[in-house]
């Protein structure tokens, strides 16, 4: 039996310990006219080394094609010895750590993981992380409903250049809560948020303003003067941003004269491979002043009985084992395991390395662009100072092309024509550090052949 | 037997109150709250001027292992909030009817102080 | 020791980074980083030993018995770990159109199918990440049914008091108030509190059956029928789904809408806390309301369903679709096991915790429903050594520690005073449920014997008991900050 290591002796002893004829008596309490029959949309069992013939299969069917699409998930290339480590059974087949004592190694991990965290954005304090970025923003928004005490109005300035799928996942999750999402628009030219956009909601009550660096089409906000515009008007700003990017960029701890309250994203570019989507982590930071409202776990030093360092999960009051309908958030767990390949990834690389990353995405998505805006038919859509990621203009809709870059077995990019009606034949291109030179090309001689 | 003094009123969620010369009211939590609750470890005050009614939660208390709510005992205004207790909420612990104190209310109307439980009655409501 | 204690300015040993120039000239210095992060520099074996002898620190399932109630520590079998983490599902952008992706989705499409016939439901969204994901998927669900029905009035949800505390807490995300219903001596809800309490604010009732406190509910066709007949509808928190797996399906107890934590029943591993997966089966009314993306199949090729197909879904949960990799560990765990194998999880799980449950009440432990079979968990109190011998649940699991034991869970359900919550699963041997026992026969001749001693267990750890106190005062939440 799969799993199962029962022997028919053990079976009998054990049915006596218990004083039953049969298994099936345990079950007696249960309506018989319930009970299955049997489970036939189910198929037979298999041996191991047929499923892995099965999956083998179904992996190698997908192909390997070169990929040029990011829009939240990127390619990079992640140590050998990340999922090695974080694979360790005593990593992989732990829980949560409620017995302190017993799980330092993951409560240690998560606090060093929290130390990274705030060393990245330059905020105070971490926690253990969430599910992944897009729900990390919506945390992020109920958090800052409850942290503006100023604040009655429940308006959240959501700018339309933040990745389209965020604000869906945002307003899924905060919809009950009478709180109203508000489109701040973006400039056409230069893909920024205006000041000029924000001049409406001047002296209005409005809870957070959510700012995006880089924004979902790789351009850069003057992040310094979005940061206080907001705090002048009482406004908390949310800021979303690429943990990658952070390495070179300004960390929202620092955007303009106060830096930002809370700070999210997704950590997938730091050690997670993309894996069709998940599993991710969403991290959060946010100032001191507010970590009492910031929802799921978060792990503080202490000492034991004897003044020995120790880990222990802290601030538990906040939660829902604890709060039950008045908790910041129904969440329980994080993401663990991939917190922990995260921080493995972190300490490997170190500043320099994941710098070196940063830039060499930069690099390779500029020369991609470069040489794909020289094909007739291909412009840059959008001016100004970019992150890893850039928009092109073709002369015919993206969808097709995709389709045929595709049969070539290249990824081509993500048509925003999908959700930005003024963004017609719009492709989103990204390259990461794993993209060659010969990549590029490739890339370039297929999309010209595509386009004529 | 944890201790009550006979001059305060009370509230069956384990708020006291006291009405002052000055014809404010402060609010705090028994004794008999606090060692249920353990060791404080933060406070969360409600703010100056806020309007609240009768019975709305309006400050939470946080223990280790459990976070409460401190309702409003009487309808009116917060005027004050006990500052020392944000960065000392253990003083909760080691004096709830003085230092630990929580709120100052502007009452909307003192008579409702009155309509609260005694001593006596709070005890008896203890001991059940 | 921080690995940020093992750091060295200087320290650049990397050759996992590509060999770049890390200048940037094309951004302006306003939005560029001053200092490099504060990140560690050390070397590659540093790391990997400071990780290593990190995780030997931890209690696991791998290294020992884990009966944690209500969280299925049961065996996470390898192949599903080796294959779900093939180069071709780890290097699949989620975005890769559907034309380069039908291996995945054709796992994605019958791990759907296999988890609708296993519990009963028309529908399965896989999206949802976590259990409380799922449920708050559910109850969204709920929400959008009554409101598409034009049934604006129901504003309460109904969640017995044994519930765990993500019920509450969701039904209060959905913008619902709850109202809790008592649960009687006996382990079962009361359903005349339950006749009482429904009415036309009634949305639905969440329900753990078996409960929490490890028996199933006699009573769930007339809960059932109560519900419905108000017009509310009913949702199954799938946390202890292990206890009926093959036995009685939800769908055809009446629910409506379930979610299924597939790092419980699944095997997928709990990884130190997550990531899990919360996928949510519906019954054919609540199917148009599913979170998006889900799969379909169309001839035999598979696709996607976005908004486009599904006007009235309640929308999506994550920025793509859901813990992928959990779902193919889960996906190979369902394939390994089979129609047979799949029947065999309550049976052994059932059989495990009653074995236990006979054989402490034999050695004179109290359970907390004796006179009934127990689930695939049940409850030992401990509320006559906490008041004969001043000993608590909490001292009985720290010396647990010190036996080569991971405790079981502690006081949850909080009715029921002293309590340890013990879920053996069904991959464990008889004789690691003997060891167990023997350890707990142990501890209550050390109880009676040397209470002073248990109250400072345990001793064999990395760290005895901490600070807790200190913790929450005294914040310190990361290496930066206690350095300041």
């Amino acid at each position: 039996m799969p799993f199962i290591p029962h022997t028919e002796n053990e079976i009998h002893d054990m049915l006596s310990a218990i004083g039953a004829d049969s298994i099936d008596q345990l079950f007696d309490e249960i309506p018989a006219h319930l009970k299955i029959k049997g489970l036939d949309g189910i198929p037979p069992g298999m041996t191991e080394m047929d499923i892995n013939r099965l999956m083998q299969d179904r992996a190698a069917a997908d192909g390997r094609p070169i990929c040029f699409i990011g829009a939240g998930s990127y390619e990079h290339h992640i140590p050998s010895a990340v999922w090695q480590i974080a694979t360790r059974g005593e990593y992989y087949t732990a829980y949560t750590p409620y017995q302190a004592e017993a799980s330092q190694g993951t409560l240690q991990l998560i606090y060093e993981f929290q130390s990274m965290m705030t060393a990245l954005t330059a905020m105070d304090v971490s926690n253990a992380s969430l599910y992944d970025g897009a729900s990390g923003l919506a945390e992020a928004v109920l958090m800052a409903v409850r942290a503006n005490r100023k604040s009655k109005s429940r308006r959240i300035l959501m700018p339309r250049n933040l990745n389209p799928v965020y604000g869906k996942v945002t307003h899924s999750i905060v919809q009950h809560q009478d709180i109203e999402l508000v489109d701040v628009d973006f400039d056409a030219d230069t893909g920024k948020t205006n000041l000029a956009a924000l001049k409406p909601y001047e002296g209005e009550d409005i809870t957070a303003l959510v700012i995006s660096q880089p924004s979902f089409f790789g351009t850069l906000e003057d992040v310094d003067a979005l940061t206080d515009w907001a705090h002048a008007n009482n406004i908390l700003v949310i800021a979303v941003v690429n943990p990658l990017s952070l390495a070179v960029l300004k960390p929202p701890g620092e955007w303009g004269e106060q830096g930002v309250d809370i700070a999210v994203g997704d950590g997938q570019p730091l050690g997670a491979p993309m894996s069709s989507g998940g599993p991710y982590y969403g991290f959060m930071c946010c100032k001191k002043a507010h970590v009492r409202q910031m929802p799921g776990r978060i792990v503080g030093r202490t000492v034991d009985q004897q003044g020995r360092e120790g880990f222990v999960l802290t601030l538990q009051a906040r939660e829902q084992h604890i709060r039950r309908s008045k908790a910041t958030s129904n969440i329980c767990t994080n993401q663990g395991l991939v917190v922990t390949a995260s921080t493995i990834h972190m300490s490997l690389l170190g500043a320099n390395g994941l710098e070196r990353v940063a830039a060499s995405c930069h690099q390779n998505t500029n020369a991609l662009v470069e040489k794909l805006s020289a094909i007739n038919g291909v412009d840059c859509a959008m001016s100004g100072p970019r992150f890893h990621e850039a928009v092109l203009k073709l002369n015919k809709p993206v969808a097709d092309v995709l389709t045929a870059l595709a049969e070539k077995n290249i990824l081509g990019g993500y048509d925003l024509s999908q959700d930005y009606a003024e963004l017609e034949n719009c492709l989103l291109v990204c390259a990461t550090e794993m993209r060659t030179e010969k990549d590029i090309a490739l890339y370039a001689e297929a999309l010209e052949a595509a386009l004529c | 037997m944890s201790e009550i003094p006979t001059d305060l009123h009370y509230t069956s969620s384990h708020e006291w109150v006291r009405l002052e010369e000055d014809g404010t009211v402060t609010v705090g939590i028994s004794d008999h709250a606090q060692e249920a609750l353990g060791d404080l470890v933060f406070v969360e005050l409600p703010e100056v001027d806020s309007e609240l009614a009768a019975e709305e939660a309006c400050c939470v208390i946080e223990s280790v292992k459990a976070a409460s709510d401190v309702y409003m005992p009487i309808n009116g205004v917060i005027v004050d909030t006990n500052q020392a207790l944000v960065d000392e909420p253990e003083i909760i612990n080691s004096s709830p009817y003085d230092d630990g104190w929580l709120f100052k209310i502007n009452p909307a109307d003192e008579d409702d102080v009155g309509q609260l439980m005694d001593a006596s009655t709070y005890e008896a409501e203890l001991e059940d | 020791m921080l690995i940020f204690e093992h750091t060295a300015a200087g320290r650049k040993t990397k050759i996992q980074a590509p060999e770049t120039d890390t200048k940037i000239s094309d951004i302006p210095e306003n939005l560029m980083r001053k200092t490099s992060a504060p990140l560690p520099e050390v070397s590659e074996m540093q790391a990997v030993r400071h990780y290593t002898s990190l995780s030997q620190k931890n209690f696991s399932i791998d290294t020992h018995f884990y009966p944690l109630g209500s969280c299925t520590m049961k065996h996470n079998p390898r192949a599903c770990n080796s294959l779900a983490m093939l180069p071709g599902f780890l290097a699949r952008h989620p975005l890769a159109p559907d034309t380069c992706s039908q291996g995945f989705l054709a796992c994605m499409y019958e791990l759907q199918n296999m988890l609708c016939e296993v519990t009963g439901m028309a529908g399965f969204s896989l999206t949802p990440m976590a259990g409380a994901q799922g449920e708050f998927a559910g109850v969204a669900m709920i929400r959008a049914y009554h409101d598409a029905n034009g049934d604006v009035e129901r504003k309460e949800i109904l969640i017995p008091d044994a519930a765990h505390g993500t019920n509450p807490a969701t039904a209060t995300m959905c913008g619902y108030s709850v109202k809790e219903i008592p649960t009687l001596e006996n382990g079962d809800v009361d359903v005349a509190a339950l006749k009482a309490a429904v009415g036309p604010q009634t949305a639905g009732l969440m329900l753990t059956n078996p409960s929490t406190l490890g028996v199933f509910e006699r009573n769930i066709e007339e809960i059932a029928a109560v519900i419905h007949k108000a017009g509310g509808l009913l949702y199954y928190d799938g946390a202890n789904l292990n206890a009926i797996l093959g036995k009685i399906r939800p769908g055809d107890m009446g629910f409506d809408v379930i979610h299924s934590n597939l790092h419980k029943t699944f095997s997928t591993p709990h990884g130190g806390g997550g990531p899990g997966s919360g996928a949510i089966g519906v019954s054919e009314r609540l199917k148009p309301f599913m979170p998006l993306p889900v799969v379909t199949r169309e001839g035999d090729q598979y696709r996607w369903l976005t908004e486009k197909d599904c006007p009235q879904s309640i929308g999506r949960m994550s920025a793509f679709m859901g813990n992928a990799g959990v779902l193919l560990r889960a996906y190979v765990y369902m394939r390994l096991l089979g129609r047979e194998g799949m029947q065999r999880v309550a049976e052994f799980a059932t059989l495990n915790a009653n074995y236990m449950m006979a054989k402490l009440k034999e050695k004179g432990f109290q359970a907390a429903i004796p006179d009934r079979y127990a689930s695939h968990e049940f409850i030992i109190t401990l509320k006559k050594q906490a008041k004969d011998l001043n000993v608590t649940a909490m001292d009985f699991a720290k010396r647990l520690l010190d036996l080569g034991y991971h405790a079981p869970t502690t006081y949850f359900p909080l009715l029921v005073p002293e309590c340890l919550l013990i879920e053996p699963t069904e991959s464990e041997a008889k004789e690691a449920l003997d060891g167990f026992i023997e350890a707990l026969v142990q501890i209550q001749q050390e109880a009676e014997t040397d209470p002073d001693m248990l109250k400072a267990a345990p001793y064999t750890m990395p760290v005895n008991r901490l600070d807790e106190v200190r913790a929450a005062r005294q914040l310190d939440l990361s290496w930066g900050s206690s350095r300041d």
